[in-house]
């Protein structure tokens, strides 16, 4: 499937005076904002600032009330339903849970996506699933696991691969070390960066983990006041003029990550 | 358009050199990958050369079928090298070698599966009777302590459970309970009419209605309503830890979710029982007034049922169904108790919560059928 108007080189997400609001609760007013191709971009903001619904408005979730989202130079309002089911298949998304499939094993979950997108005979999206299993740091006896066999951190490395099934160019995570132990996130942060080097995918992430934030992003946006008021190096966005972004970053938390991040 | 991925074997001495062209990507794979596979078993070498000079594209999916001539060997390690000019490619063939070493189990099936199964199923059915007993014993001990205790009754949770399970059910009990009621009738009717005997319908009907149809319908009901009900709730709480919170907190499951229940229910279901009982014989009334010049009069009805009925089919209902309810708020208590972490689990407990409840309704009831029987009411 060929999407019209799909380029390669245009930023693999871009939202312009997007406008989200719950009755007369204004979530978002006028976000401008433009993912780089093949960077890690964190976003940080308040309890309630709307990273969430930010996220799914960008994935397509919630269809926002005002303003475009451009999907690698695509306007997602513009494509007709396969072209935008076919557009879907470049993304791979990690939820919070991980959102796997309770009935089904860990390899069957990892081959949802393989069995509804493309034709490859059944041993070989075996293989494919338990590669997958492996590339994310399972266990190979993990493959006919159920969910609710699994830990936290599993369970999330689980959803990773899930994700990766289809090889998207563009992956999101929603707090993908919220609720692991500091080896595991840190794991779980270098496993991120290796992906990324095989696979060359872009990513977006939702996190309020620090350390993530110094160790693995190239850039970090800040979504505070309904908009991300600034998205660069972190170097820069620390000594940027506000408050919520000086309180946020200048904290006992934030100065230890810091510090750990230089040694 | 996508190039279909083709490939080139070299066959040199111990070393075979593998040059790929087109897309090996995910969508376009399927096509060699069983080619491949033939091509490359008869083959003997431990090196392999990978050429990716025209090789347009590549994802996991094409790394892990071209990566196969390493890893289709099983006889220890394999030399390979690249002919790239991007560092990616060597991550992704490494990743796609490294995945050969854990071979992920399969699950295999055996003849002998049914036979396990059939154990399962027994052993799973014997310790589902035991648990339900015992929770039935530890239900009966909190239970006659609270009543001695009544002040620690729960007793707005016992009101807002009876509006629950009682007054929202009436309706539903009240209306199922009249058409069966009219059903009965118009059987009786034709039935009696061969003997000219029609008057003995008023008889058929409140009897019926009165010692068994006015109870059946009450508790099927429940069973279904409330009984999911219980399970689904309680089983919920379980799965979101607030079971492991309260108990955590120091209150107890049974005082605080199953005895209320049960005693909403055990409050609930007589007066559903009365009400069905009402409609039932309201529904044969009807029927049997609509009969035409051979019809019951509505005095004539009331009057037989006063001359002829004994009121002790009334009590024989009544009896049962404080029992009937205390089974079903106990096996959907229970069933919410014992759900674990999965969706699944709650489904099938869910489920089988009313099957046991039905089940466990109907066997009671035959069996106080037979005691009746026996002591000749």
């Amino acid at each position: 499937m060929v999407i019209p108007g799909f380029d390669n080189t245009a930023p693999p997400v871009q939202a312009c005076g997007l406008l989200n609001r719950f009755g007369s609760n204004i979530i978002h007013e006028n976000l401008d904002f433009t993912l780089k191709s093949e960077e890690i971009l964190g976003i940080v903001g308040g309890s309630g600032s709307g990273k969430s619904v930010l996220m799914n408005t960008l994935l397509g979730l919630k269809i926002p009330e005002g303003g475009k989202i451009y999907y690698y130079g695509c306007d997602r309002s513009r494509l007709n339903d396969r072209e935008r089911a076919a557009m879907n298949n470049e993304i791979g998304v990690l939820f919070q849970g991980g959102a796997l499939f309770s009935s089904l094993t860990v390899r069957e979950n990892i081959m949802v996506p393989l069995r509804e997108h493309t034709d490859l005979p059944e041993p070989l999206m075996c293989e494919l699933a338990d590669m997958k299993i492996h590339m994310v740091g399972l266990p190979a006896h993990a493959a006919t696991l159920f969910p609710s066999d699994l830990s936290g951190g599993m369970k999330k490395r689980a959803g990773l691969a899930r994700s990766l099934a289809l090889d998207p160019k563009l992956l999101f995570l929603d707090e993908p070390t919220a609720g692991l132990d500091p080896i595991g996130a840190s794991a779980f942060d270098n496993l991120i960066l290796d992906l990324r080097e095989a696979m060359k995918f872009t990513v977006l992430m939702v996190t309020h983990d620090l350390d993530s934030l110094y160790t693995i992003c190239d850039r970090v946006a800040v979504l505070v006041d309904k908009q991300i008021v600034v998205a660069d190096r972190l170097s820069e966005v620390q000594n940027y003029p506000h408050s919520w972004v000086k309180q946020y970053f200048g904290g006992p938390r934030s100065r230890a990550a810091q510090t750990a991040g230089r040694i | 358009m996508a190039d279909a991925p083709t490939y080139n074997i070299e066959h040199t001495d111990r070393q075979i050199k593998l040059s790929a062209s087109g897309d090996w990507t995910v969508t376009e794979i399927a096509r060699i990958d069983q080619k491949l596979r033939r091509d490359l078993a008869p083959l003997d070498y431990d090196t392999v050369i990978y050429d990716f000079t025209n090789m347009a594209k590549i994802d996991t999916a094409g790394a892990y079928v071209f990566a196969r001539a390493i890893r289709c060997k099983t006889d220890g390690c394999f030399d390979y090298d690249l002919i790239t000019t991007m560092p990616g490619h060597r991550k992704l063939i490494t990743a796609a070698a490294e995945a050969s070493m854990g071979q992920a189990p399969r699950d295999p099936r055996h003849w002998y599966d049914i036979l396990i199964r059939i154990g399962e199923y027994t052993s799973g059915f014997l310790s589902e009777v035991y648990d339900t007993l015992a929770f039935l014993g530890r239900f009966l001990v909190v239970f006659v302590k609270l009543l001695l205790t009544p002040t620690r009754i729960r007793w707005k949770s016992v009101v807002f459970l009876i509006e629950d399970i009682g007054l929202n059910a009436a309706p539903i009990v009240m209306l199922l309970s009249f058409f069966v009621g009219a059903v009965i009738a118009y059987m009786a009717a034709s039935l009696l009419a061969s003997f000219g005997a029609q008057v003995f319908m008023v008889d058929l009907i409140t009897v019926s209605v009165l010692r068994e149809f006015a109870t059946l319908i009450t508790v099927i009901i429940l069973a279904g309503r409330s009984d999911s009900a219980f399970t689904a709730q309680i089983g919920a709480m379980k799965m979101r830890q607030e079971i492991d919170a309260m108990t955590v907190i120091g209150l107890d499951t049974y005082e605080t979710l199953v005895v209320p229940r049960a005693i909403a229910c055990l409050v609930s279901a007589p007066v559903l029982a009365f009400l069905a009982m009402v409609s039932g014989i309201g529904g044969g009334l009807l029927v049997a007034w609509s009969g035409g010049s051979n019809g019951i009069s509505p005095i004539l009805f009331v009057t037989r049922i006063r001359d002829v009925v004994d009121p002790v089919h009334f009590f024989v209902g009544m009896i049962k169904t404080p029992v009937f309810a205390l089974l079903i708020a106990v096996i959907g208590c229970r069933q919410g108790l014992a759900v674990t972490g999965s969706v699944d689990s709650l489904g099938s407990r869910t489920t089988s919560s009313v099957v046991q409840a039905i089940f466990a309704v109907l066997t009671t009831n035959a069996a106080f059928a037979v005691l009746f029987f026996h002591v000749g009411i």
